[in-house]
């Protein structure tokens, strides 16, 4: 695999030392690195999924609006953030690979290159009122 | 290629007794072929290096890693610069705010200098190094980004499938542990390169007390330098304040700690024929 740009490498570093959960994404949406808080979310450790393609990671957490209606491409915080070259902010729900689906609330950052280059997301994440996590099975 | 070391020294020149065998000038090293001359940093250096290089025909580019002082102060005492007729391309990193003329006229213009970039006798065409490898003459440059304080650049020239990688001023051990390859800052550049000239200022000590300063430890420069598979690690960017003993203690500590491949310690007139 080669080197990731140095801007990733140093948002995965203040990643790893944040206490809010946080997903990085590179500039195709895969996901690069969660820190320990995400886990909590995801439902799932860091070291066990690794890199996750975009497309797994949808297949697999879901991302739903309130009323049910499957989150489109373009409408997810990352994907957002990059094409739109500013923050961008989603709130839907996830089905964790624990089981659990979980109302969150996700702000996407660019990140860019010295060359103005889309290097990938910086997506800060936050779990909504503990009360609506409900497990899957009963969605 | 023929790689010749005009200074070594980082942060500010520091001549003295104590610093006699390692030198005191700051960053500068030549990278030659028959048919280009690269000169990587402009830092005191330069100004020795521009005696030798003076009337020479070959194209010359000097490429600069980045713009702290102690990288750019040479400039404006290099004489080819001021030989009316020949042309100097400088290259340097890339910033989202200003171009490299606006960024190094800052310092080249008065009052922090006399004569303005416009005023050198030569024809200076000043470029943001590209995210393609680019030639001079038969010198294949690579630039890329590397993490050190502001717009950094770290450089690869390859000629005759042999390669030297100068990352003058770089903390990899600001991104995390160095060890993941995708996840090492300068990992691509310095790949199995033959010559890795490579920061290795602070002692363990020292970087305790500075972190974020951009600079790594002989640890580091090693961990690196192993991880990559150089060949030939030359630690660089002495700490002004290390005399030439202490820069001998740090360079025994590299030769014990490297696993594979050698160490040494640039000094002012090494010469290394790749």
């Amino acid at each position: 695999m080669p080197q990731h740009d140095v801007e990733l490498i140093l948002a995965r570093q203040l990643a790893e030392g944040l206490a809010v959960p946080v997903m990085l994404v590179d500039a195709r949406a895969d996901t690069l690195f969660f820190n320990e808080p995400a886990e909590a979310l995801f439902g799932r450790r860091f070291d066990e999924v690794d890199a996750l393609p975009f497309e797994t990671r949808t297949r697999l957490l879901a991302p739903r609006h309130a009323d049910g209606r499957p989150l489109q491409i373009d409408e997810m915080p990352g994907v957002r953030a990059m094409r739109e070259r500013r923050p961008a902010h989603v709130a839907f729900h996830i089905h964790g690979l624990d089981g659990i689906v979980r109302p969150i609330e996700a702000t996407a950052i660019p990140l860019e290159s010295a060359r103005g280059h889309v290097l990938g997301a910086f997506v800060v994440l936050w779990a909504q009122d503990a009360a609506n996590t409900v497990p899957r099975e009963e969605t | 290629m023929r790689i010749t070391v005009w200074g070594s020294r980082g942060s500010i020149a520091s001549a003295g007794a104590e610093t006699v065998r390692y030198g005191g000038n700051t960053a500068c090293v030549s990278v030659e072929s028959d048919d280009a001359i690269c000169i990587l940093d402009a830092g005191s250096g330069l100004r020795r290096a521009g005696l030798v290089f003076a009337g020479d025909t070959r194209p010359t580019h000097v490429l600069l890693t980045h713009l702290h002082m102690d990288h750019i102060q040479g400039l404006g005492f290099f004489r080819p610069l001021f030989e009316p007729g020949r042309t100097i391309h400088v290259w340097g990193p890339p910033s989202t705010t200003q171009d490299l003329r606006t960024r190094l006229t800052r310092y080249l213009s008065p009052p922090l200098f006399p004569v303005r970039i416009r005023d050198f006798g030569a024809h200076v065409k000043l470029h943001d190094a590209p995210l393609a490898p680019w030639l001079a003459g038969g010198l294949e440059i690579r630039a890329a980004a590397v993490i050190h304080p502001g717009p950094t650049l770290g450089y690869r020239i390859t000629s005759g499938g042999r390669s030297i990688a100068y990352l003058p001023d770089h903390e990899p051990a600001l991104g995390g542990s160095i060890g993941h390859p995708a996840w090492t800052s300068g990992h691509d550049l310095a790949a199995s390169a033959d010559v890795l000239i490579h920061d290795g200022q602070y002692t363990a000590e020292e970087y305790a007390q500075r972190v974020g300063w951009g600079h790594s430890t002989v640890a580091h420069a090693v961990a690196l330098a192993d991880l990559v598979g150089a060949e030939r690690l030359v630690l660089f960017h002495h700490e002004p304040d290390h005399s030439d003993e202490v820069v001998d203690q740090m360079l025994a500590t590299a030769r014990s700690d490297r696993r594979r491949g050698s160490a040494d310690a640039a000094r002012e007139g090494m010469m290394i024929e790749l």
